[in-house]
């Protein structure tokens, strides 16, 4: 089976954002750019599956600028099989970019997508899901374990509160938390062997999607700040302001 | 303007952030419904129909709503969703499993975890791990939303809104629910204590974790937290992580202890009202947050702070 996996390039996990001067974004100027660290782990994931002779083809996917490709370069750095790029300048909402994987869906007829659980950009957390939607999919959302064998799923989820497990047909949509595994290190072999896999590139009016934007972004600001308080010396002025000064024991 | 809001509910009664929802409709404006949908749940709508703002409650009850999956929830909001402008939920981990699924088969965008709503189509929303807020605007006819629950003060009771049945949608049959197993505390939910001790990778084990910080949650009635670095090294399950994979936290106090403070765990707990910091490291960022600061070694201050409190 073929298992398709988007992913996202977004700011490094380790970068400290700017909001820019005139609130209209944030400053992305010689900023280091990374894969989404939850796509990552999903790549992981169809690369083990793949090696463990459950899944025949990983195929990588990223929607959005030319440098994307340097996304799908790690990918088939850590294992996928080939590379497709979506590509637009435009800016790519969830909706537009679960609507451009169901026309991949379409074409490529995986029996699994697994994917980020969110991108950690924009925090939206919809995309896997509203291709289940659009596909008609079962879905498993937040997974930290993740069974293939006789045509299902068995996916555990991690819940407010606990964890569930699910079953689910195939195929379907899977999307990552992060206990799911830990994403092995490209080595420089393979990384020099992704160079050579093959990169489609397709435009999404290819695809026939419609990627206008449905949200409009008016002002990006900076949260009030916090300032720092007082260091206190012992336990006992620790305990003295809480009760008398915060009011809070 | 007719709101529906989906509550999440433990069949007898609404969780928490259920009522932060309920806040944040009322902010729009208009008629507000709830939707529950559940198997023998009349304690969840009776508890939705006595909160104010709220208009009118819907129960579905079947089932195939015991276990709550995505796919059977999206099949009944779709079927009854004509004459809403606005479609809310919960950013729980139920909210946002469910509400993308519903805003995809209504072809509109959704508005992940508002913390403030500016008018009927204008809403306040974090990114970047909140190191940024967004303002934006929906063209789309319906405003699918979910909603962090700290940002919005819980609905209180004074209501007395109709219970109405209305009809189960087909089971989709795709999804079995064959195990939840959910970590049983004594302590406060992690999202709605009003005192959270938090323990990061500082206290070296999941052992020092359970030895130093039970004995004080115990003598504050506090809930237990933990960072993603304490979550990573096995000290405690998933479900206490507080940050922006984990959950978003905001308690009257917040005590961190032997937590660095990494950007990611900011984003979870800088909206406390108190924050407290307990660590080693002088220059460890959590300091830069936090009202009270005390620098040295947690093994000796914990059990001080448990007899102090006392």
């Amino acid at each position: 089976m073929k298992i398709l996996v988007p992913v996202k390039r977004v700011v490094d996990y380790n970068v400290k954002v700017r909001v820019k001067a005139d609130g209209s974004g944030i400053d992305l100027a010689n900023v280091k750019m990374s894969m989404n660290p939850f796509d990552e782990i999903a790549i992981e994931e169809a690369v083990r599956l793949k090696e463990a002779g459950i899944a025949s083809e990983v195929i990588a996917v990223s929607c959005g600028v030319t440098a994307c490709q340097e996304t799908l370069r790690t990918a088939m750095a850590i294992g996928a099989d080939r590379g497709i790029l979506v590509e637009t300048d435009v800016e790519l909402q969830p909706l537009a970019v679960a609507k451009l994987l169901q026309a991949l869906c379409a074409k490529e007829q995986p029996q699994l997508v697994i994917c980020g659980k969110q991108a950690i950009d924009d925090d939206a957390n919809q995309t896997g899901q509203m291709l289940a939607a659009l596909q008609n999919w079962p879905q498993a959302t937040f997974a930290s374990k993740v069974v293939i064998a006789n045509g299902k799923a068995t996916v555990t989820r991690e819940i407010d509160g606990g964890l569930e497990t699910l079953e689910i047909g195939l195929p379907a949509v899977v999307s990552t938390d992060l206990r799911l595994n830990e994403p092995r290190y490209a080595t420089l072999p393979n990384i020099m062997k992704a160079k050579k896999k093959p990169l489609e590139t397709v435009k999404p009016a290819d695809l026939g999607v419609d990627v206008t934007p449905r949200l409009t972004t008016l002002k990006v600001s900076e949260p009030a700040k916090r300032s720092a308080g007082i260091r206190v010396a012992d336990v006992a002025e620790l305990v003295n302001k809480l009760k008398n000064e915060a009011k809070v024991i | 303007m007719t709101i529906l809001v989906i509550a999440e509910h433990d069949q007898n009664s609404l969780k928490a952030a259920t009522l932060n929802t309920i806040t944040a409709a009322s902010k729009i404006g208009g008629d507000l419904h709830v939707l529950v949908a559940g198997t023998a749940c009349s304690g969840a709508a009776q508890q939705a129909a006595q909160l104010q703002g709220v208009t009118s409650v819907k129960v579905a009850d079947a089932a195939h709503y015991q276990s709550q999956t995505a796919e059977n929830l999206t099949a009944l909001i779709i079927a009854h969703a004509a004459g809403y402008t606005h479609i809310l939920a919960p950013a729980t981990t139920f909210g946002k499993n469910l509400l993308p699924r519903v805003a995809a088969l209504l072809d509109v965008g959704q508005i992940s975890e508002i913390t403030g709503v500016e008018s009927p189509d204008t809403f306040i929303r974090p990114i970047y791990a909140g190191n940024a807020l967004a303002t934006v605007q929906s063209a789309d006819k319906i405003k699918v939303i979910t909603v962090r629950s700290t940002a919005f003060e819980p609905a209180i009771t004074g209501g007395n809104a109709p219970i109405e049945a209305i009809a189960a949608a087909a089971d989709t049959a795709q999804s079995t629910l064959t195990h939840r197993e959910l970590t049983k505390s004594e302590r406060p939910e992690l999202g709605a204590a009003k005192i959270i001790v938090s323990g990061g990778r500082g206290l070296g084990s999941g052992e020092n974790y359970h030895k130093l910080l039970e004995p004080l949650a115990d003598k504050l009635g506090a809930a237990l937290g933990a960072s993603r670095a304490a979550v990573d090294a096995g000290f405690v399950p998933n479900d206490y992580q507080v940050g922006q994979t984990g959950k978003i936290v905001a308690p009257q106090l917040y005590i961190a202890v032997g937590i660095s403070g990494a950007i990611q765990h900011l984003a979870g707990m800088k909206e406390s009202k108190v924050i407290v910091a307990i660590n080693k490291d002088p220059d460890a960022p959590i300091f830069q947050v936090a009202d009270y600061g005390l620098v040295g070694d947690l093994f000796e201050l914990v059990p001080q702070l448990v007899s102090a409190v006392g």
